[in-house]
């Protein structure tokens, strides 16, 4: 079950290599934890996850993995791991020779399937029985064979009984950053924001500050430093605004005026639902105080990078046609604007604060992910993070 | 040496696992959570347990990995020089040691804290990935080796402003304290503030927790912004009515500026008060 437990967990996501699975053996040749199974979850724990977003996914697989193992009647909550089968492993594993054996293998990934199959193999051949036995000499990993018995872990006396399992409280379950980002991780987001903006403050030689200074100082050398400047990204943010948006507009807004601050170079527009021939800076005044898109395309050099914020669910109507907007008489369709968009921008994204899951549901979402040549992410932290990736191409 | 926490520090098991761990095996504690969860006291509370120095390296969004090692102030020697200071022919004299050398210099094993790792600029960890794994770097201006006679035991704390790098990561184990629920921090007060009255803390709870469910919080009260206004309340000697408030008018809980610290926040709270109230009296 050891071995699926890491199939797995590579599986779910969770990025486990063969240097923590030796860590996670230290660990426990070295005693650290006690050998109960709360004991065991928290080192595995410890050690294989690095990031609180794969928490619950690591929660998740271990509830899978070792289900079953634990009802052990009588005993409360215990599970069964192969202490000393995992040890023999570990120092094999540790060995030179090992190392190069698992490299012939096909390396960790090919090992790992090499060794569920034998086990599986294994178990077919010794059905009924209790002992599965290794078939030494060929298989770095048979050699030690399977002690049936194992080491219980756990059979935690006080906790007998015990009904709910700490995985199984999925007590990180709004840290998984696939979820759509809310009040919970919007500074979270706005990290990455942030971290999109920044790129390393230096601190560089200031020349004309230096020379004016030394000589202020009678010709002694008298160096001058400064920080050098932040963000050199340019962002162009046209964001949809009012109506299917009303339920995403405040975490949209939150983020992005916020992350305003970080760029040296930011504008930002809104529009409605579609982009169509005008923009405005200030939805108060949005009929008074209109932007030409075309300007708009004129004034920002081809070097901005844009990101659309907007639901994308309407009707197909409004962006495929002229005339398809709600709310006026459009001579060209939204679809050619954004089009224009595209083609005066290498670089452009769309975040979409519907959840993916609907994105094929609807067809509005689909043609503007269609035109904005699949670059529309969700707005999740993960897709935020795709988003700024491929805003730094 | 084995952690277990003190009578001034509660450390969930979880904890405990994952700092007996990172001693044992020797690897960096990498320490994240929200403010105010204990982060930073944990390094000071293992240190105190094993009885060993603690050596404090505090991130600043300007620290370079370099100045952890040693800093050659070339500056000042220059000026030196220009001055004819004697000092100027040895250039030992203008190395700086920085914190991770102390902590390999030591003489006891110490618990070097790296505070606020995120503070820095994001290349900051990759550059240190070798001196924490090997514990050793070269003084290039001295020619010598400064080698860890015994590895500190490196404990890491990050509020998340950044992502921190992969390969850097792989090296650490990683603890993330979840915010404590009731009775963990029913503890966590009883080790502040012992002869707090029952009643006064379980309403006072109530009320901590009601507020940090109050949506669009720009910044949510943590133990330490309730530590501090239970000692308020206590000195106010305040009863545990006064915080009882669903039956009442009294929404706005009394000392509340302790608990929200962002003006921004105390305004969303007294709206949502004034609309609560209104409400009650339709
Ligand atoms: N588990 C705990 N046990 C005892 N005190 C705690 C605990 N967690 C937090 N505190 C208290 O909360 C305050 C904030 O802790 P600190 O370490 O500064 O937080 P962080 O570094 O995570 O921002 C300190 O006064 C500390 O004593
Ligand atoms: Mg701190």
């Amino acid at each position: 079950m050891f071995v699926n437990f890491f199939l797995e967990l590579r599986q779910a996501k969770v990025p486990v290599s063969i240097k923590e699975y030796l860590a996670l053996m230290e660990g426990m040749d070295k005693g650290v934890s006690d050998y109960s199974v709360d004991d065991f979850y928290y080192l595995s724990r410890a050690i294989l996850v690095k990031d609180e977003r794969n928490l619950d996914k690591f929660d998740k697989v271990f509830g899978h993995i070792f289900k079953g193992l634990e009802a052990v009647p009588g005993d409360g909550v215990a599970a069964e791991i192969p202490e000393e089968w995992l040890r023999k492993l570990a120092e094999k594993l540790l060995t030179e020779e090992e190392k190069a054996q698992i490299e012939a293998l096909g390396g960790w990934e090919k090992l790992m399937e090499t060794l569920k199959k034998r086990l599986e193999e294994q178990q077919k051949r010794h059905q009924g029985g209790s002992k599965w036995i290794g078939t030494a000499g060929t298989s770095p990993f048979g050699a030690h064979g399977f002690n049936p018995e194992g080491v219980r872990i756990g059979q935690d006396k006080n906790r007998e009984g015990r009904a709910v399992k700490v995985w199984d409280k999925r007590e990180y379950k709004n840290l998984d950053d696939t979820v759509e980002i809310g009040t919970r991780n919007i500074k979270i987001a706005l990290r990455r924001l942030r971290k999109f903006a920044r790129e390393g403050a230096e601190v560089e030689l200031d020349m004309p500050d230096t020379i004016r200074s030394t000589a202020r100082n009678a010709g002694y050398l008298d160096i001058k430093m400064v920080p050098e400047r932040r963000n050199k990204v340019k962002l162009l943010i046209l964001f949809d605004i009012g109506g299917s948006m009303d339920a995403h507009i405040r975490v949209c807004e939150e983020l992005f005026s916020a992350a305003r601050s970080e760029f040296k170079h930011l504008e930002f527009f809104y529009f409605h639902n579609c982009l169509y021939e005008k923009l405005w800076k200030d939805n108060r005044r949005r009929h008074v105080d209109t932007f030409s898109t075309a300007q708009l395309l004129h004034t920002y050099p081809a070097d901005y990078k844009v990101l659309f914020v907007g639901d994308a669910s309407m009707s197909p109507y409004e962006i495929a046609y002229p005339g398809g907007s709600v709310e006026h008489w459009n001579e060209e369709s939204g679809q050619t604007w954004i089009q224009r968009v595209a083609d005066t921008y290498r670089s452009m994204v769309w975040l979409n604060p519907v959840p993916e899951r609907h994105w094929s549901y609807t067809p509005s979402i689909q043609l503007l992910q269609q035109l904005s040549s699949n670059r529309m992410f969700p707005l999740t932290l993960g897709g935020l993070d795709s988003a700024m990736k491929e805003l730094n191409k | 040496m084995k952690f277990t926490g003190t009578d001034s520090y509660v450390a969930s098991d979880d904890l405990r696992v994952a700092v007996n761990a990172a001693i044992a095996l020797q690897r960096p504690l990498l320490i994240k959570g929200e403010p105010g969860t204990g982060k930073t006291v944990l390094a000071h509370e293992v240190a105190k347990a094993l009885k060993a120095p603690i050596i404090e390296w505090h991130i600043k969004s300007t620290t370079k990995a370099q100045q952890g090692l040693y800093e050659y102030d070339a500056v000042s020697r220059l000026r030196d020089s220009q001055l004819g200071d004697e000092r100027v022919k040895d250039i030992a004299n203008y190395i700086k040691k920085g914190k991770l050398w102390e902590g390999f210099t030591s003489t006891e094993r110490p618990v070097l804290l790296i505070d606020e790792i995120d503070k820095a600029d994001i290349e900051f960890p990759n550059d240190l990935l070798l001196e924490l794994d090997r514990m050793e770097f070269y003084v290039y201006e001295t020619q010598q080796v400064i080698k860890a006679e015994q590895r500190p035991i490196v404990m890491i704390t990050s509020n998340n402003e950044k992502e921190l790098p992969d390969a850097f990561l792989r090296r650490c184990f990683f603890h993330y304290i979840r915010f404590p629920d009731r009775e963990t921090m029913t503890q966590i007060v009883d080790v502040h503030f012992p002869d707090l009255q029952r009643n006064l803390l379980r309403e006072a709870l109530n009320v901590f927790y009601d507020i940090r469910e109050v949506p669009g919080l720009k910044k949510k009260p943590s133990t330490s912004e309730l530590l501090d206004w239970l000692k308020l309340l206590m000195v106010e000697d305040m009863s545990p009515d006064a915080l009882r408030s669903k039956d009442s008018k009294q929404l706005i809980p009394p000392l509340h500026g302790a608990l929200l610290k962002n003006e921004q926040d105390v305004h969303l709270f007294e709206r949502l008060a004034f609309m609560a109230r209104r409400e009650q009296r339709q």
